[in-house]
């Protein structure tokens, strides 16, 4: 049933759904119109379910979580982030964070499926078999998907700080949540994205320490990412960096770390793509 | 209730036709409403009836078998309220059937009010009809306006930006600081100045849920009578600007000449508090706060200008969706009217007895 078309056309698909978000959303702010907040919900958890079925047809022929290029990288990054949403979107109801999720995973899905350079090759054995390290991995990327749904929550937080301060309080401005909504969830989710990365590092370097990687360029750039955040947290928490400053960096270290996914998913060595075959002729 | 020919009818006068010292003399007690009730069951005619008191109309709505039954409640109601029946006459319209009908929709959805689309209006006509059913003078007609009325009133707020915004200076206060903590349960509200803009101000941030109120006046024993009045705690005067991080929102509304909080000592309080949003509404002329307090980070303020701005802006949008919201009442009336119709026995059609809206006779 599910190979009746092949990993990318779900994928396809998936981003059809987000993109249909980011429209209806669009649309209801251009008429200055209250958003269908259980709509964009739905049409977010459609778009989930087809990519959950593109990256699970992937992974079987891959027989492995599909992380093996730049692709696969930002596939899995949008669909962490919207296994977020779903579970943030129906407990916090933070008023437009459907329809910026949507507009984010709409240009992650659509630009990683227009750039076929990105999903000609993938690298070769990229786990070495080793679950853990594929774990570490796995991890890793859950917590960019974190750090995407962050930098939407301080996006969100910059718009609502500059319609406060510059007084422009109607039209869409008057959709945004509370200041204080915003940096309670931002905190939180800076947290959890700082926690999930700390556990990723920490499966990794058992391994890394029994068995030394050929390339230390991914555990660089993870390395890197992981302080940047945490040194984020840590301001944060000790009041120095706050309100659209901190908004700002968080925005920043995610453009930051999504560059970062291309460096990790470069190899000397790739091989090219596997692609799950449609059963159709 | 007999379900021969009659009219559904409203007879009233509000705020479009009546001077506040007329609407004074015309409000209803529940005590006159029942004597009332006694009076007009005891002359008969009417078959249904309900009354709507607020501070801004007093109006009824109900079922008669010809005009000179409504004549009848107007003589009664004026002499309850001992009010002269000219004066009365002056200001009361009457209007029958569809269009009696529309009105209602119009004041239920609060496009009839003082304050274009405010809400309270709703619960106060829910209220009546409540009253009419305690009574029993609520009969099918008046079951049928009164419940299509309130589904129609919903789909037209929900539907038009009529009730959206804030227009009173005050209420746009109480919507800026949502905007910034979300729900004002929490906040910890000073206000600085014990005069009236002030006092009424507090007042509606406690309407809206804030529990945690403290005065600061020049005059002490103001501020604790304040206190009193409002279940808030007195703070002198001049430990305020020192304790200002202990504060979520500062309500300013002095009758100082001059500034009272500089930059400096807000600077200092938000050091303190660096996370937490400090919001100052300074409603006060001339002000008391620095405006330079607004470019630290987290701190906002609004001055009365921006406020007044701001609720003029809101008024504006409701008016620009006025014409929408009476052409939605319109329609929804002119759908439910041929049942309620049929339910009053079809004495509408009968003709030259009912003229389509008046006066009252004197």
């Amino acid at each position: 049933m599910l190979s009746v078309l092949i990993d990318r056309q779900w994928l396809w698909l998936a981003a059809g759904f987000y993109l249909a978000g980011f429209a209806l959303g669009t649309l209801a702010l251009l008429r200055e119109h209250r958003q269908s907040r259980a709509l964009m919900y739905v049409l977010i958890a459609a778009g989930y379910a087809l990519q959950t079925i593109g990256l699970w047809l992937r992974g079987q022929v891959e027989h492995g979580c599909p992380l093996g290029n730049t692709f696969e990288i930002f596939q899995f990054t949008a669909w962490s982030a919207t296994t977020l949403f779903l579970v943030i979107g129906a407990t916090f109801r933070l008023s437009l964070l459907g329809y910026f999720t949507s507009t984010l995973m709409a240009v992650l899905t659509l630009v990683s499926l227009s750039i076929p350079s990105w999903d000609a090759t993938r690298r070769a054995n990229v786990f070495g078999g080793n679950p853990w390290i594929e774990f570490h991995a796995a991890l890793a990327l859950f917590s960019y998907g974190v750090f995407a749904l962050l930098a939407l929550t301080s996006l969100l937080f910059l718009l609502r700080n500059y319609s406060l301060k510059h007084k422009r309080l109607g039209g869409w401005f008057s959709f945004l949540p509370s200041i204080i909504d915003l940096d309670h969830i931002s905190l939180r989710l800076l947290a959890a994205g700082v926690v999930l990365l700390t556990a990723s590092l920490a499966v990794g370097s058992v391994w890394w320490l029994r068995d030394p990687p050929g390339s230390v360029h991914a555990i660089l750039v993870t390395i890197t990412v992981w302080a940047a955040y945490t040194l984020a947290l840590g301001l944060r928490l000790r009041g120095v960096l706050i309100a659209q400053r901190f908004a700002w960096v968080c925005a920043a270290l995610f453009a930051m770390a999504l560059i970062s996914t291309e460096m990790v998913g470069h190899d000397k060595h790739p091989v090219p793509a596997v692609r799950a075959i449609s059963n159709q002729p | 209730m007999s379900a021969a020919g009659g009219n559904f009818f409203h007879l009233g006068a509000s705020h479009h036709t009546a001077p506040l010292a007329l609407r004074e003399k015309l409000a209803l007690t529940p005590e006159k409403t029942a004597l009332l009730g006694a009076r007009i069951g005891a002359t008969g005619g009417l078959r249904e009836w309900a009354v709507l008191s607020t501070c801004n109309r007093v109006e009824f709505y109900g079922v008669a078998g010809t005009p000179a039954d409504i004549d009848r409640l107007q003589a009664e109601f004026c002499a309850l309220l001992e009010c002269s029946p000219s004066d009365f006459a002056g200001a009361a319209r009457r209007t029958f059937g569809l269009e009696a009908l529309r009105h209602l929709l119009a004041v239920a959805t609060g496009i009839d009010s003082q304050m274009l689309g405010e809400t309270e209006i709703f619960g106060q006509v829910k209220d009546a009809y409540a009253d009419a059913q305690r009574r029993g003078t609520a009969g099918p007609v008046l079951n049928r306006a009164f419940q299509k009325t309130f589904q129609a009133a919903k789909f037209v707020r929900t539907h038009t930006a009529i009730t959206e915004g804030q227009v009173s200076v005050a209420s746009v206060a109480v919507d800026l600081a949502l905007k910034i903590f979300g729900e004002l349960r929490t906040v910890r509200v000073l206000l600085l100045g014990a005069g009236e803009i002030g006092e009424k101000t507090a007042r509606a941030f406690q309407s809206r849920g804030s529990e945690t109120l403290t005065i600061a006046s020049r005059r002490l024993e103001r501020s604790m009578e304040l206190a009193q009045a409002l279940a808030a705690a007195a703070l002198p005067f001049e430990h305020a600007p020192g304790r200002l991080a202990e504060f979520d929102i500062v309500l300013c509304a002095t009758a100082a000449p001059g500034v009272i909080l500089t930059h400096d000592a807000v600077a200092t309080a938000m050091r303190r508090r660096p996370a937490r949003p400090l919001f100052f509404i300074d409603l006060a002329l001339p002000r008391d706060v620095e405006p330079e307090v607004a470019k630290l980070p987290n701190v906002f303020l609004y001055n009365l200008d921006d406020l007044a701005k701001i609720a003029e802006e809101n008024r504006a949008a409701r008016e620009t969706e006025m014409a929408h919201a009476q052409a939605m009442v319109a329609e929804k009336a002119g759908a439910l009217w041929p049942r309620m119709e049929q339910l009053c026995g079809g004495g509408a059609a009968g003709g030259g007895q009912w003229s389509k809206t008046a006066h009252t006779p004197g």
